[in-house]
């Protein structure tokens, strides 16, 4: 099942995630960001929380690629790719949502209020349930597959339930957020991505390598879990 | 307007009157006065660490930081040492 050196063996791309993730670290925090009220020095978590979400949607992007290949050779090799990605994917979210969690309750809290009282507030927020709705919707995912005990069946209905989580994925985190309102940022135009006023040149020359970073990062562990299964199965199979 | 006038002067040259002297002492007062707004909102800027920046400590925390993901990434590639080691073995 395993085939040839692919890009999985490959060092270059490892060692521009490791730079790219070193910059991050040093011009995050030492660039020079926009002075804005309430955000103040926490903007800076721009280039690491957004980050997670970014490295998220690109990595169940190529779940769910996979899930296609899948059922289009029924090679079982691209049952694994999709399982793998879909796993670190769900990581960057869950990661992206607990880090989303901490910045709210600072930035959004009402500092009059109890902090439970914020937190009720803080909570419906339309964007968090979005996310929430994508996390659960991918932890399906991963229960599905695992109570299907025949490989190619397991490999198959995973595969379908892929693409439609992939479609449920983006109108629950962007369009459903749009359409209420939401005290999360970047719900006009194209967040983080619209170059006349959106995030300052300053922050974006560090944004975009940041993501291109933490998403590699998430390629090289779903990588390396996916070479580990490919060894067990062909252990298995032998 | 009339391009052609006899005396081209005549326009340009104002006689100055009362209005006009105490209308540019009112302007003056007034421009002093935003001005002295303007650098008003000035100390009123955003607070930021620019402390932290000043005294060099927020260099401690990038140390930590690189330092922390230096250690991941070892541990990163040493997994994948050990799973190309492994590849080879079958």
């Amino acid at each position: 099942m395993t085939d040839a050196k692919n890009y999985m063996h490959k060092s270059w791309w490892k060692i521009a995630s490791i730079v790219l993730l070193g910059y991050t670290v040093v011009a995050g925090f030492l660039g020079e960001v926009p002075r804005l009220p309430l955000l103040q020095e926490t903007i800076r978590n721009l280039y690491f929380h957004v980050c997670m979400w970014f490295a998220m949607m690109i990595l169940f992007t190529v779940s769910v690629v996979n899930a296609v290949r899948y059922l289009r050779t029924f090679n079982l090799k691209y049952d694994i790719y999709a399982r793998h990605f879909a796993v670190v994917a769900i990581v960057f979210g869950l990661l992206g949502y607990s880090t989303g969690a901490i910045w709210a309750s600072y930035t959004w809290a009402d500092p009059n209020k109890p902090a439970y009282n914020s937190f009720s507030t803080i909570a419906r927020d339309p964007k968090l349930i979005g996310a929430a709705i994508a996390l659960l919707v991918y932890f399906a995912y991963l229960i599905l597959r695992d109570s299907i005990q025949d490989i190619d069946k397991k490999a198959r209905i995973s595969a379908v339930y892929n693409i439609f989580a992939y479609a449920i994925l983006f109108p629950s985190i962007w369009i459903l957020p749009r359409i209420l309102p939401s005290l999360h940022p970047g719900n006009e135009d194209n967040p983080a991505l619209d170059v006349k006023n959106d995030i300052s040149g300053s922050m974006r020359i560090v944004f975009y390598p940041a993501v291109i970073g933490w998403t590699l990062l998430g390629v090289w562990i779903a990588t390396l879990k996916i070479r580990f299964t490919l060894l067990k199965e062909k252990k298995m199979v032998s | 307007m009339d391009r052609y006038i006899k005396n081209p002067f005549h326009f340009t040259e104002r006689k100055k009157d009362g209005i006009m002297n105490s209308a540019k002492k009112i302007t003056t007062l007034l421009a002093t006065f935003f001005l002295s707004l303007i650098t008003f909102a000035q100390d009123k800027k955003t607070e930021m660490a620019d402390m932290m920046k000043e005294n060099g400590r927020i260099y401690v925390v990038v140390a930590v930081v690189l330092t922390i993901l230096i250690g991941l990434i070892l541990y990163m590639v040493r997994l994948d040492k050990k799973i190309s080691r492994l590849e080879k073995e079958n």
